[in-house]
C-alpha cells in the first residue's frame, strides 16, 4: 500500500516509502522533521502552510505527498543560510516588525519569493493583493507591508 | 549607565529563530514512540447519551486505547472555578464547569464524548468512526432571551434555570438622575459572538517518564504554571514532579489561558497510564467548537442628560451569554459593566446583568474580555444623544470628560481584580483634540464631506474614545542572573504569545545592568526555570512582570556595585555599568567584567563572610495593589460603497495612553493587530449558531478573517500618563487596539447616513446587514 517517493527538499536529496493518503506538510513536518512549515487550517484558507514546489507558491496541506514524487521541493527552513545568516526578506521582517507570533510568518516568506521574483519592485497594493492570500492574526499586516518594501529594497541590492 | 535601551524601537530577541523556522511549537514537538489522540465530538448541540460503544473502534489497527466518561473512574471531575464572584452584595452565582469528557448529556456542539489514542494521527481520526453514540436529542437553548422564558429547556437541569448569574452593582442614584434630565434616552443594543482564531489552534502533547516519574507537558497555553499546579493535584503527582512548557504560541487572545481545557487534563492523564508519549493538536474545525469564544449579549440601557450634554446618570441592563458551562466567573460581564463608564464623569449608574447559561461553546475572555460591549454602549448612547441636542460627537465626549486634576478617580464599583473601580491616571482632553488633528476633523466636516456627498458619495468620519484597566495582580516573578559569560538570563513564570517579552523583558534587564539587549536571554514559560506566577491576561505581562523584572535587576544592580566596589577598591557612587562592565567614572582602565565578577560571585574554594548569597542573581515579586487605566481615541473616515454596501477606511487614528513606553515599535505593533482585530469583529466575523445550536460557519471559508486587502495603514501617536501604581509608570496595551472599533464603526456609518437617520445598534455588521439597516431607515424616513 505505501508508496516510495523521491524528492529534492532544500535541495537535498529524499527517499521515503509513505502512504499515498499522506499530506506534503505532514510529510515535511513530520517525516522529514522540517517543522518551519506551519499548519493553520487544514482547507487551503489560511497560507502558513505555504511551500515552494518546482518554484511555484503552493498550499502543502492541500497536496499529497505522493504528488511531489521526482520534484524539487522549498521550504522556509532553505531560504537563508539559518538565523545566523537570513535572506534578505527575512533582514526586511526583522527590521520592521513584520511579525509577532510567527506562526504564519514562514507561508509568508514563501509565499513572497517567487512573487518578488517576478515584481522586484511592487506597490503596496501589488504587495496587498499578494499578502491577501495569507492570514495573519497579530499584526494588521501594516508591518508585514512595510517589512516587504525593505526586503524587496535589500533583494534588489544584493542582485544588483 | 550605557545607552539607554528602555523606550527604544529596538528589534526583537526572538525573530532570526521565528523567520527561519527554528522557534518550537507545540505541534514540533516530536518524541520516540509518540502517540496521537482525536476526539469524537458531538454534532448535537444538547442531548442526552443514552450509550456510547467504543468496541469496534478499539479493534482497530494501529488503535492503543479509547476513553469514554466512564473509563475515566475518579478521575472525571468538572474543571475548577478560575474566578471566583466578585464580593459585590446583589450577587447570585450558580457554579457549572466543563468536564472532561461528556457523561450522560451533551451541552454544546463539539463537547468530545470520546478520546482515540493511536499510533498516528490518521489512525486515531479512522476509529472515530467507529465510535457509535445514541442520543435522545433535546431542544437546544440558543436564544438569551428564550433561555430565561418559563418552560425554557435547561443547559443543566439540575439547577432548574438556565441563570448562571445576576450581577447588581449601583453608584449614586439613576431614578434621581432621571428626574432631573432634560433628556432621557432609552435603547437595545446587541453584540453578537466572534472567535480569536488564533493562527496556531490549540495543542498539547504530554510524556510520562516511567523512571523519572515525571510528567512533561508542552501546552499552547497562556499560564503553564496554573496548568502544572492542577495538573500535579488531579493527578496526585508532587508539583516538582511536573514540567509545563508554553512554547512559542502562534497568537493567544485570551482563550489559551481558559483552562482547564479537557484535552489538557486528558492528555496528561493518558500520558501516565499508558506511560508513553503522546499529542493532541486540535484542527481548524475543532477550534471554531471546542476552543472558547466571545461577545453575545443584549443591552436594555438608558442615558439621562441636562440640555447641554452634561450625562447625569445611565442605566443598563444586560444579558450575557456564558456558553454551556462558565468556567471563568463573572470576568467578562464585570468588565462589560465597569468598562462601560468609560473616561466620562457619570454621576449615577445602574447596572445589573444576568448571564445565562446557553446550549453553545463556552465563553472566556478573548482580546478586550467584555470591554467592547460597555464602551459599545456609553459611545452609541452618547451618539444618540448628540444628535437629539444637535451637539458634535466629539463635543459631547470632551463636555463629560473627567478632568486631569480628579486622578486617581473612583467610580464606586467593584472590578474583575475585586478592587474597587479607581483610575489611577489619565488625562483624556490632550488624545482628543490629537486625534482630531491627526484625522483633520473640522475640515473634514466643513469641506470635504459636503464636496464630496455632493458629488454622490456616502462618507462617514467618527472619534470614540475608551478606557481600558489594565496591568491586575495578582502578582508575577522574575529571576535575573549574570552569567560568568558575561551574558544575563532572565526567567519569568508568564508565557509569550508575540507579544515581544523576549525583547522588551530584555530591555527593562538591559536598562538596569548595563549590557545589550541582545545578551539578555529570556526564559517565560516553562514551570521548572520559574516557579510561580499567574499568567499572561488583561494586559498585565509588561505592567506585572516587566515591573518584576525591573525589581530583580535592580537588585542584582546593586550586588554588582557592590562587589565591583570591593574588587576595584572603588566607593560604589564613583561606579558605572557600562557596555557589559563596571568601571570607575571615565577611568575605563579601572575596570572589571561583568563576566569575572559574576564568577568572583560564585567562589570554588575558599571560605566567604557569613550570610553571603552566592552570584549576581536576585528574584523579585510585584503584585499593584490594583489595574493600571489606559486610555485612548479612535478616529476614522470610511466611505461606503453605494452598490455593494462594501466599507473603504480612508483614514484610521489611533491616539493611546499605556503610560511609559517600553518599545515602541512592539507597541505600534499591538495597537495596529488589535485595530484589525477590532475591524474583523465590527464587520466581517459573526459566528452563525441556528435554532439547533449548530454553528453554520465552522472554516476559514465562511468565517471570515480581515486580509491585507480589508485593513488600512493605522496612523497612531501617544500621550504619555505613568501610571503612579508601578515603578516603571507602565500601562497594559494588548488589548485597547480592539476595544472601541465596533463604536467607531457604528458612528462613521450613521455620519454616512445621517440624511436618513441610521443609528446601527448592533455589531458585528456586515455588507448584507448594513444594506438591510440602511432599507429600514429609508422607509422609517419616507413613513
Amino acid at each position: 500500500m505505501n508508496q516510495t517517493i523521491e524528492l529534492f527538499v532544500n535541495g537535498k536529496k529524499y527517499s521515503r516509502s509513505i502512504e499515498p493518503r499522506l499530506l506534503l506538510c505532514d510529510f515535511l513536518r513530520y517525516d522529514l522533521g522540517l517543522t518551519g512549515t506551519h499548519v493553520g487550517c487544514e482547507h487551503g484558507v489560511c497560507g502558513a502552510c505555504t511551500v515552494l514546489l518546482d518554484r511555484e507558491a503552493v498550499r502543502s496541506c492541500l497536496l499529497f505527498a505522493v504528488q511531489a514524487n521526482g520534484r524539487e521541493i522549498a521550504t522556509v527552513e532553505g531560504l537563508g543560510e539559518g538565523p545566523q545568516q537570513m535572506h534578505a526578506l527575512q533582514h526586511g521582517f526583522w527590521e520592521m516588525h513584520g511579525l509577532q507570533c510567527g506562526y504564519c510568518t514562514p507561508g509568508i516568506l514563501m509565499s513572497l519569493v517567487p512573487f518578488l521574483e517576478e515584481n522586484p519592485d511592487p506597490t503596496e497594493e501589488e504587495i496587498r493583493d499578494l499578502l491577501s492570500g495569507n492570514i495573519c492574526r497579530c499584526t494588521g499586516y501594516q508591518k508585514i507591508v512595510e517589512a516587504v518594501q525593505l526586503g524587496a529594497r535589500l533583494l534588489r541590492e544584493t542582485s544588483n | 549607565m550605557t545607552t539607554r535601551q528602555f523606550g527604544q524601537p529596538l528589534k526583537r530577541n526572538e525573530d532570526p529563530r521565528l523567520l527561519t523556522g527554528h522557534a518550537l511549537f507545540t505541534d514540533d514537538v516530536q518524541l520516540p514512540g509518540m502517540l496521537h489522540v482525536a476526539f469524537w465530538r458531538s454534532d448535537l448541540a444538547h442531548a442526552f447519551i443514552r450509550s456510547v460503544d467504543v468496541e469496534s473502534a478499539r479493534k482497530r489497527p494501529g488503535i492503543v486505547a479509547v476513553y469514554t466518561a466512564e473509563d475515566l473512574g475518579e478521575f472525571w471531575q468538572p474543571g475548577p472555578l478560575l474566578v471566583p464572584p466578585p464580593p459585590v452584595e446583589q450577587l447570585e452565582f450558580h457554579q457549572r464547569t466543563q468536564v472532561p469528557l461528556a457523561k450522560g448529556k451533551v451541552r454544546h456542539a463539539g463537547e468530545a464524548v470520546a478520546m482515540v489514542v493511536a499510533e498516528s494521527r490518521y489512525l486515531a481520526e479512522d476509529a472515530l468512526d467507529d465510535v457509535y453514540v445514541d442520543y435522545e436529542p433535546l431542544e437546544a437553548v440558543v436564544d438569551l432571551e428564550a433561555a430565561l422564558a418559563a418552560g425554557a429547556p435547561l443547559v443543566h437541569e439540575d439547577l432548574g434555570t438556565n441563570v448562571s448569574a445576576r450581577v447588581t452593582q449601583t453608584k449614586g442614584d439613576w431614578a434621581a438622575a432621571e428626574s432631573e434630565a432634560d433628556l432621557v434616552l432609552r435603547r437595545r443594543y446587541h453584540y453578537d459572538r466572534g472567535t480569536a482564531a488564533a493562527m496556531e489552534n490549540r495543542g498539547i502533547a504530554a510524556s510520562w517518564d516511567e523512571r523519572a516519574q515525571r510528567l512533561t507537558v508542552w501546552d499552547t497555553t497562556q499560564a503553564p504554571i496554573a496548568i502544572r499546579n492542577g495538573l500535579a493535584a488531579m493527578l496526585g503527582l508532587s508539583e516538582h514532579q511536573v514540567r509545563v512548557i508554553a512554547p512559542f504560541i502562534g497568537g493567544g487572545f485570551g482563550p489559551k489561558i481558559m483552562m482547564f481545557y479537557p484535552e489538557e487534563v486528558l492528555l496528561a492523564w493518558a500520558a501516565v497510564q499508558l506511560n508513553c508519549s503522546l499529542k493532541w493538536i486540535e484542527d481548524r474545525e475543532e477550534n471554531f467548537y471546542a476552543t472558547t469564544q466571545e461577545r453575545g449579549q443584549i443591552h436594555d440601557a438608558a442615558i439621562a442628560l441636562k440640555r447641554d450634554g452634561t450625562v447625569l446618570g445611565v442605566k443598563d441592563r444586560f444579558l450575557h451569554d456564558a456558553g454551556a458551562y462558565a468556567p471563568y466567573g463573572l470576568t467578562v460581564p464585570i468588565n462589560s459593566q465597569c468598562t462601560l463608564l468609560g473616561p466620562y464623569v457619570v454621576p449615577s449608574y445602574r447596572s445589573e446583568f444576568t448571564s445565562v447559561f446557553t446550549n453553545k461553546p463556552i465563553v472566556t475572555p478573548y482580546r478586550g474580555a467584555g470591554r467592547q460591549h460597555g464602551v459599545f454602549v456609553m459611545e452609541r448612547l452618547l451618539d444618540a444623544a448628540a444628535r437629539r441636542l444637535s451637539l458634535d460627537p466629539a463635543e459631547i465626549r470632551r463636555r463629560n470628560f473627567i478632568p486631569p486634576e480628579e486622578f486617581p478617580y473612583s467610580n464606586e464599583i467593584i472590578y474583575q481584580d475585586f478592587a474597587p473601580l479607581v483610575y489611577d491616571s489619565g488625562n483624556y482632553e490632550p488624545a482628543l483634540d490629537r486625534a482630531l488633528e491627526l484625522i483633520d476633523y473640522e475640515r473634514f466636516k466643513q469641506e470635504e464631506q459636503p464636496r464630496r456627498e455632493a458629488a454622490g458619495e456616502r462618507v462617514g468620519i467618527a472619534v470614540v474614545n475608551y478606557i481600558e484597566g489594565t496591568g491586575i495582580g495578582p502578582y508575577e516573578g522574575a529571576r535575573v542572573t549574570v552569567e560568568a559569560s558575561g551574558k544575563v538570563s532572565v526567567a519569568t513564570g508568564v508565557g509569550t504569545q508575540g507579544q515581544g517579552h523576549y525583547t522588551s523583558f530584555a530591555q527593562v534587564v538591559a536598562e538596569q545592568i548595563g549590557v545589550d539587549v541582545p545578551d539578555v536571554h529570556v526564559v517565560t514559560g516553562d514551570t521548572d526555570l520559574f516557579y510561580w506566577g499567574a499568567g499572561t491576561f488583561a494586559s498585565r505581562g509588561a505592567v506585572v512582570a516587566g515591573n518584576a523584572m525591573h525589581a530583580a535587576a535592580t537588585k542584582v544592580r546593586r550586588k554588582i556595585l557592590k562587589l565591583a566596589g570591593e574588587k576595584l577598591e572603588a566607593a560604589e557612587e564613583d561606579l558605572e555599568l557600562i557596555e557589559g562592565r563596571v568601571q570607575v567614572k571615565g577611568v575605563p582602565q579601572t575596570s572589571i567584567s561583568l563576566g569575572a565578577l559574576a564568577a568572583e560571585a560564585n567562589p570554588m574554594r575558599g571560605a566567604v563572610q557569613p550570610g553571603t548569597e552566592p552570584g549576581l542573581e536576585a528574584t523579585e515579586y510585584f503584585g499593584p495593589e490594583r489595574g493600571a487605566t489606559a486610555s485612548g481615541v479612535h478616529a476614522m473616515i470610511l466611505r461606503v460603497d453605494k452598490d455593494t454596501f462594501l466599507l473603504e477606511i480612508e483614514r484610521y487614528v489611533v491616539v493611546h495612553d499605556c503610560g511609559t513606553v517600553i518599545n515602541p515599535l512592539i507597541l505600534e505593533g499591538q495597537i495596529q493587530g488589535g485595530v484589525a482585530q477590532g475591524i474583523g469583529n465590527a464587520f466581517y466575523e459573526q459566528l452563525h449558531f441556528d435554532e439547533n445550536g449548530a454553528l453554520r460557519n465552522a472554516s476559514l471559508m465562511d468565517y471570515l478573517l480581515p486580509t491585507a486587502s480589508d485593513i488600512p495603514n493605522i496612523v497612531s501617536d501617544h500621550v504619555e500618563t505613568p501610571s503612579p501604581l508601578n515603578p516603571l509608570g507602565v500601562k497594559g496595551a494588548g488589548e485597547a487596539g480592539a476595544i472601541p472599533v465596533g463604536a467607531l464603526f457604528a458612528q462613521a456609518l450613521d455620519d454616512a447616513y445621517r440624511d436618513i437617520e441610521l443609528e446601527v445598534r448592533e455589531i458585528p455588521l456586515s455588507p448584507n446587514r448594513l444594506f438591510e439597516l440602511v432599507g429600514e431607515a429609508l422607509t422609517r424616513e419616507r413613513a
